[in-house]
């Protein structure tokens, strides 16, 4: 017997009592059993108000339809993560069976939302120490080819513990394949590791002894580093981007449709987030760059998520609700007070680093912001089925109506 | 090998599109529900046949179905649904059935016992039929055996309608036969819905286009397997199936689903499951001679008067190339549980590459600006 599911009895139990909670013009105490939540239990009126099977539509009665009062709560049973709903719209109409998930929500955990960021990070960051290395910026040079290994450091950590059997992370290197995104990025991760570890590497070199074995090492290490930050920096863009491939390579539906954004969100973000780094660590007369690269990375951060949450329709909804919407409100707020910080305060090493500090979490707000969302998404069968069903009765609107199918019965 | 036009959308032979030369013909099932009585041997000769672990005892609390959906540790699912069919310009149902309390407490209990012992326990004990007589006295009972009071709300139940004036529906369908409680008038006529859902093994499988590993492949059957020793559970294809059906197992970490019994097809029998099915409710052959069947049953079905049949995943031209495992449905697909337009993900994918090589794009030019452009 499964040690992960509850003793007999006990799923049928939450139901009763949710029935119960539920029922119209009750005060019964297994309704605080739910309401654990603040925006659930200022939603209880709207919940009861619809709740009951037999409250607005008739034909529910006997039937797992749109109305079942465990609908909206299904997603819950599952995951237990999905935080308060709001409910702020009307419901759509749809139909599902006892208002279960169709699909499977991600079984990635929250580390996936962190490698998101970190990886983010690494690609904006070595960017920067590129871009310091050609135009002879020591200090934007040195604190992104630090950051970029150790958020690749990072990255690579949160890759593997998420796997369901970690040892067998060098099973990614079995294959190349462009229809996965995440072998993509395997190869991807693993011509920029090295390349990004070497680098950093190469900043030791001012240790080193001048003179002897380590003398020789000394003079050959920053050449070599520098090559290996430009590959770095060849790759980076790739490692920024592909993400967004990876998210919207999958059935959950806000992330699917959100496709051409996703990765314009996560190179913004990127980018943002490496000039943080160069905003935190270098004198405000070498931060020029990153004050303009995190203008950049900022207009195409804020111009994806503002698309992601107005154009999608329903699928946006997830978006700005709940958790998700927390975060990529803040994560805007975050951006716009990190951009205006790095203009305003130019000469001032203490505004630079706040603003630093805030673009950066900015983008940590905005990644766990759209990874979460998309995970609201598939956790709700609204999502699946209502857009789909619009697709349904477009085409049917269109080529008329087949014999075959015909009305669904009288219900 | 120049990959097919189709290869990630449209319809499509996939065995030979994934490598096999001289394939054998593509195999499936056709799950006809029409014929589907809900006894889940399916699910029973899947988990025998392929050792799949258990998934514990739930009480899920909505219909007879407490396996709930697919997962890593059920391979077949039989979905249950009960649906109220108002009786129209028909003359009512159950118009002979009487209505109102049991003739005696004593013909209850009777009715109730038995003679000898039955040897199950717990049971209503032989020639101590007290439990019987007590619900047949006590008035209306829910479901659970509580006695409901006239004037007072029931302890269990929803509450919806009038409380208490009968059995209240708990989403299952009621110990007691129809309109007992309620009266001829409320009776309403209801069909039971039962589908033995499973892998739809589609054409363009996405679990299989976005593995990372090479885990997932394409059998010669045209089917879709994971080789649990490669598979190192990093979940993608469970977030790309646009049915829900592959699944991780908790304690284990892994990938699983349906592999329709790819064992089994290697030694030309049928899958455990279709073997199983006592009403041939699950069929399983040569997808092109099942697709032509299935045509037929519908046809057959619509002359019986029965229009609602429809026939789900059968079309090479739909959004995942048409399902190696495809259904004969009562309902609209979400009823029971299906995405009633899956597309699969992997169609949108070169423009998604595309958009990704323009932000990269953006990214580096920005970059080049940051630093070549501006005084500071």
């Amino acid at each position: 017997m499964s040690p992960h599911r509850p003793e007999v009895g006990e799923l049928f139990r939450r139901f009763r009592d949710r029935l119960a909670a539920d029922r119209p013009g009750t005060t019964d105490p297994a309704a605080e059993t739910d309401g654990a939540t603040a925006a659930t239990a200022s939603d209880a009126p709207a919940a009861t108000a619809n709740g009951g099977p037999s409250g607005t539509d008739t034909r529910a009665e006997l039937s797992p339809r749109n109305g079942d009062p465990n609908r909206r709560r299904a997603g819950r049973r599952r995951g237990g993560r999905g935080g308060g709903e709001e409910l702020r719209v009307p419901e759509a109409e749809f139909t599902s069976y006892y208002g279960r998930p169709i699909l499977k929500a991600p079984v990635w955990k929250w580390d996936i939302a962190a490698y998101l960021f970190t990886g983010g990070l690494a690609a904006g960051s070595s960017l920067l120490a590129a871009g310091g290395q050609l135009t002879g910026r020591p200090a934007l040079r040195r604190a992104g080819r630090v950051t970029a290994l150790g958020a690749v450091g990072a990255s690579a950590v949160f890759l593997v513990k998420d796997l369901g059997r970690p040892a067998r992370f060098h099973h990614m290197l079995r294959v190349a394949k462009p229809t996965s995104p995440m072998s993509v990025g395997t190869w991807v991760l693993t011509a920029f590791g090295p390349a990004a570890g070497v680098a950093a590497i190469a900043e030791a070199a001012g240790w080193l002894p001048r003179h002897g074995l380590l003398g020789l090492a000394r003079r050959a290490l920053p050449p070599v580093g520098h090559a290996a930050g430009l590959l770095a920096a060849g790759t980076a863009p790739a490692l920024a981007t592909y993400t967004g491939v990876l998210l919207a390579d999958t059935a959950v539906p806000s992330w699917h449709e959100a496709y051409p954004e996703l990765p314009v969100i996560f190179a913004g973000s990127a980018l943002a987030s490496g000039a943080g780094v160069g905003l935190l660590a270098a004198p405000p007369a070498e931060a020029g760059p990153a004050r303009r690269m995190a203008v950049a990375g900022a207009a195409l951060e804020l111009f994806g998520a503002h698309r992601v949450e107005t154009r999608l329709g329903l699928l946006s909804e997830p978006y700005r609700r709940g958790r998700p919407g927390r975060l990529l409100r803040a994560g805007r707020l975050l951006t716009s007070a990190g951009v205006a910080g790095a203009l305003l305060g130019r000469r001032s090493r203490v505004v630079g680093a706040f603003s630093g500090a805030a673009l950066l979490a900015a983008s940590v707000a905005t990644r766990f912001g759209i990874f979460y969302g998309g995970v609201a998404s598939a956790r709700d069968p609204r999502y699946t089925v209502v857009p789909q069903r619009e697709r349904v009765e477009a085409r049917r609107a269109g080529t008329d109506s087949s014999p075959d199918r015909a009305a669904p019965p009288v219900l | 090998m120049i990959p097919d036009p189709n290869s990630l959308y449209g319809p499509l032979d996939p065995a030979p599109d994934a490598g096999w030369s001289s394939a054998p013909p593509r195999m499936g099932f056709f799950t006809d529900t029409s014929v589907c009585i809900g006894c889940k041997a399916c699910e029973v000769a899947c988990k025998e046949w392929n050792n799949v672990p258990g998934s514990g005892l739930d009480l899920l609390g909505m219909s007879y179905d407490n396996t709930g959906a697919l997962t890593a540790n059920s391979w077949r699912h039989v979905a249950f649904i009960e649906q109220p069919l108002p009786a129209g310009h028909r003359s009512p149902p159950f118009t002979g059935t009487p209505t109102g309390e049991p003739v005696s407490a004593a013909s209850a209990a009777v009715a109730a016992g038995t003679g000898n012992r039955t040897g199950t326990d717990p049971g209503l004990p032989t020639g101590a039929p007290s439990a019987a007589a007590r619900m047949a006295t006590s008035g209306p009972a829910d479901v659970l055996g509580d006695p409901i009071d006239a004037g007072q709300r029931p302890r269990h139940g929803q509450g919806s309608g009038d409380a208490g004036a009968g059995p209240q529906f708990l989403g299952m369908p009621g110990a007691q036969p129809p309109g007992r409680g309620t009266g001829a008038e409320g009776r309403a006529d209801f069909r039971w819905l039962m589908m033995s859902d499973v892998c739809k093994h589609c054409t363009h499988a996405a679990c299989l286009d976005v593995c990372p590993t090479g885990s997932l492949f394409r059998t010669e059957f045209g089917t879709v397997v994971v080789q649990e020793d490669i598979c190192n559970g990093c979940g993608y294809c469970i977030s790309a199936c646009p049915y829900g059906v592959i699944d991780q197992r908790k304690d284990d970490g892994r990938a699983w689903k349906c592999t329709l019994c790819y064992d089994r097809l290697g030694a030309g029998q049928t899958p455990a499951c279709a073997q199983a099915c006592p009403t041939e409710s699950i069929q399983y052959g040569e997808l092109d001679e099942l697709r032509e069947r299935a045509a037929a049953r519908v046809a057959t079905l619509h002359e019986r008067g029965v229009p609602e049949a429809r026939l789900y995943g059968h079309d090479p031209n739909d959004g995942v190339g048409g399902d190696g495992a495809f259904f004969l449905l009562l309902d609209e697909p979400e009823v029971y549980g299906l995405p009633p337009d899956p597309v699969v993900t992997t169609r949108d994918l070169p423009k998604m590459w595309k958009r990704a090589g323009l932000a990269a794009l953006a990214m580096a030019a920005a970059t080049v600006a940051a630093f070549v452009g501006g005084s500071s």
